[in-house]
């Protein structure tokens, strides 16, 4: 079933990403974009991270490619909808791109995995196996909402539970609020760039050219 | 209940790792460009939480694809805001004309 | 006694029966929740879309529909419907053709999918993840894609400007609308939805619109913010008849334009029932010791239909006044809407959340108890089904108020 599943998936994301590159209109670039970003957000749920799966649907799908299309139809107008690469360009980058992604298969498949796969939460799993927690997946898996939430605050119950005080993991706390200031400045920055600049004609120029 | 196991999804990150690449190089429409970068951004979260199950990464997986989401949509707010600029500048969003600094 | 969760999934139900094997049970499983949740987006569209017409004749000194199907007309909308599916389907030439016909079915898949996470009643929901909430408002902000999609591959003007309000009102609405409801989660400390519903239990001052002055305030804004992201007036500046023709789906006729106008009523519903679970009790009537005298009476199952049947009733009432803006507010201008959200509600939401959050500290320091009225004394995540707390629940997956109020208690037992 997990594989039936996961074949759909990932047949869309890789379908979705090959139309992407493929298409020359822009929006429909944007429209298989969705596609494929939609069906990772799937392929999230499937590895038991549903709070990223959300969050990918909420801001990739439902935040960015609104913000792209946005820019689009604000730039778009006739000719600058489908600029078309030129056909040596293309037959580069693909001949590049099939060289990387045989790279990448040939690498990762010569890797054994296998041998230091390791299911997360393994032992929470067998833990929990006897009692329902508080939603009704039938495995302690794929609740993570409340443990990334934690690690963000800086506490990691997957790693120090039953540990003492001074082999504590440190958490995120630091990242999360660098990049909340992050945040902040580009949205500042962001308004910034993107305010319409009015040429007026400065009335203190004019009367210092005159 | 059968499991898919490591390998099929990094085979699906670096398919969208690669689509992503060839969008940036070969597109010469600045949103097209923008494009292939959340691709790429998407396979490398793809590998980082398939790692965070199946490997030895556990949960700082998640937690580091959490932050480049985040990062993510910040890049292409600020640069859509670029683009958007160079629009208002130039009229047009072809990459190929932004070489004011290449005379 | 509370009614306790469902103890086994319909899927762990069902793959006991045996000669289904578990793919066929979790298929089986999935289609009969397919079925359900499509039953939950469909008839109360249906019924909403009847109730509109005879809300707004009677707004207007009209009568409204009469006649089909007897005496108040009450199958007018599968007479529209019927019309509708008859109705020729148009693709304009200079339409972008593929994804013009695209775009109605994200906007409809989107808006039923978004029932996936609502909890019926209690325990009652096709996918209990504890991420519900999110996952509910990622899903709904799909809507806005399909529409943008419509708008920008009609090929037309007004087509064109619709999508673009669209894009605009949403992507900025989508703010306050986060925010406000993230405050009453911030009061419960869950994002699951049927944990959310199970706190309130009990009398109606233990719902979260009353748990404190940011949560009534919340509930309100909340409520405006999603009139806003459903494109209802005094906000449907993507569809304004008046300066539109018909904003994004001008040119769409016969079925696909039905597809909107469902997927409308159904997010619409949606909203509510949203508005109901977050802030208005869910299943529970607020009237004290009714619910439990009524599980006691006729036991759990019967005890949930009508726990649903409060809820519905409960959201049907908030759709209603839905409605009633509808036909009473005139509608905004596009940089007035821009304004009410960019330079009020966010600020608004953004005070209420820090005031939400800093209440319980608050009142710890002034009042010694995390809560208002001594009734509400117990602690709100208490309130939840005796707590499996196991894996899910360390101590920091407990709610700030229960956190506060077990230190005073560790305070006062070590006075």
């Amino acid at each position: 079933m997990e594989t039936v599943i996961f074949t759909i998936y990932a047949l869309a994301a890789c379908g979705g990403a090959i139309a992407v590159m493929v298409s020359q209109n822009v929006v429909r670039m944007a429209f298989w974009l969705v596609i494929s970003l939609g069906s990772v957000a799937g392929l999230f749920f499937l590895l038991h991270a549903d709070f990223l799966g959300a969050t990918q649907l909420l801001i990739y799908v439902g935040g960015t490619v609104v913000l792209l299309i946005f820019g689009v139809m604000l730039t778009a107008s006739g000719p600058m909808l489908t600029i078309r690469s030129g056909p040596g360009e293309v037959v580069l980058g693909g001949l590049v791109g099939l060289a990387v992604l045989g790279m990448l298969v040939f690498g990762m498949l010569s890797v054994d995995w296998e041998s230091q796969q390791t299911r997360m939460y393994s032992a929470a799993a067998e833990e929990g196996r006897g009692e329902r927690s508080m939603g009704y997946n039938p495995e302690g898996e794929g609740n993570t909402a409340r443990r990334l939430g934690a690690a963000l605050l800086g506490v990691r119950f997957d790693r120090d539970l039953g540990r003492n005080s001074e082999t504590l993991s440190t958490g995120y706390l630091l990242p999360f609020e660098i990049v909340s200031v992050h945040l902040l400045v580009v949205l500042v920055g962001a308004s910034y760039l993107a305010r319409t600049k009015r040429r007026r004609p400065n009335p203190l120029e004019e009367s210092l050219e005159s | 209940m059968s499991d898919v196991g490591l390998t099929p999804y990094l085979i699906v990150a670096a398919v969208l790792f690669v689509c992503g690449i060839v969008c940036m190089a070969t597109k010469r429409n600045a949103i097209g460009v923008l494009m292939g970068v959340e691709l790429v951004l998407n396979g490398a979260n793809l590998n980082l939480i398939a790692f965070s199950r199946y490997g030895q990464l556990g949960f700082d997986g998640q937690a580091i694809a959490m932050f480049v989401i985040v990062l993510a949509a910040a890049e292409a707010a600020v640069a859509l805001a670029i683009v958007l600029n160079f629009y208002n500048n130039h009229l047009t969003v072809d990459v190929d004309q932004a070489r004011q600094l290449n005379s | 006694m509370s009614p306790h969760l469902a103890e086994l999934s319909l899927a762990e139900r069902l793959s006991e029966v045996g000669w289904l094997g578990q793919s066929g049970a979790l298929l089986a499983a999935a289609l009969i929740h397919a079925l359900l949740v499509g039953l939950f987006f469909g008839l109360p569209a249906f019924v909403f879309i009847w109730a509109e017409r005879k809300i707004s004749g009677r707004i207007q000194d009209r009568l409204g529909p009469t006649r089909t199907g007897g005496r108040f007309g009450w199958l007018q909308s599968l007479a529209d419907g019927v019309k509708l599916v008859s109705k020729e389907d148009l693709v304009p030439a200079a339409a972008d053709s593929m994804l013009f016909r695209v775009a109605p079915y994200i906007v409809v898949v989107a808006s039923f999918a978004a029932f996936i996470v609502i909890p019926f009643s209690d325990g009652w929901i096709a996918q209990a993840l504890d991420v519900g909430l999110f996952l509910g408002l990622a899903i709904l902000s799909l809507e806005v894609l399909g529409i943008i999609l419509a708008g920008y591959s009609s090929g037309s003007k007004w087509s064109l400007f619709g999508g673009m309000r669209e894009a605009a009102q949403m992507v900025s609405y989508e703010v306050p609308l986060g925010l406000t409801a993230v405050i009453p989660v911030v009061a419960a400390g869950s994002l699951n939805l049927n944990e959310i519903a199970n706190m309130q239990r009990g009398w109606a001052g233990h719902w979260l619109v009353f748990h404190d002055p940011f949560t009534f305030i919340a509930f309100f804004v909340f409520f405006t913010v999603t009139l806003a992201s459903n494109k209802r007036a005094p906000f449907d500046l993507a569809e304004a008849e008046s300066e539109l023709v018909g904003g994004f789906h001008t040119e769409y006729s016969g079925m696909r334009w039905s597809f909107f106008f469902l997927a409308e009523y159904a997010s619409m519903f949606f909203v509510s029932m949203l508005a109901v679970l977050l802030f208005l009790g869910g299943w529970w009537t607020g009237l004290p010791g009714l619910d439990e005298a009524v599980i006691a009476a006729v036991g759990g199952y019967p005890a949930r239909v009508l726990g649903m049947v409060v809820l519905l009733a409960k959201s049907s009432i908030l759709v209603c006044v839905q409605i009633w803006i509808r036909w009473t507010l005139p509608r905004l201008r596009i940089d007035q809407v821009m304004t009410t959200c960019l330079k009020y509600l966010v600020p608004i939401s953004c005070f209420l959340f820090l005031g939400a959050t800093i209440w319980p500290l608050v009142l710890l320091a002034v009042l010694g108890r995390p809560s208002v009225l001594p009734l509400g004394d117990e602690p709100i995540g208490a309130r939840v089904v005796p707590a499996q707390a196991g894996l899910s629940a360390p101590a920091a997956g407990r709610n700030m108020a229960t956190r506060v109020s077990r230190s005073t208690q560790e305070a006062e037992g070590s006075r």
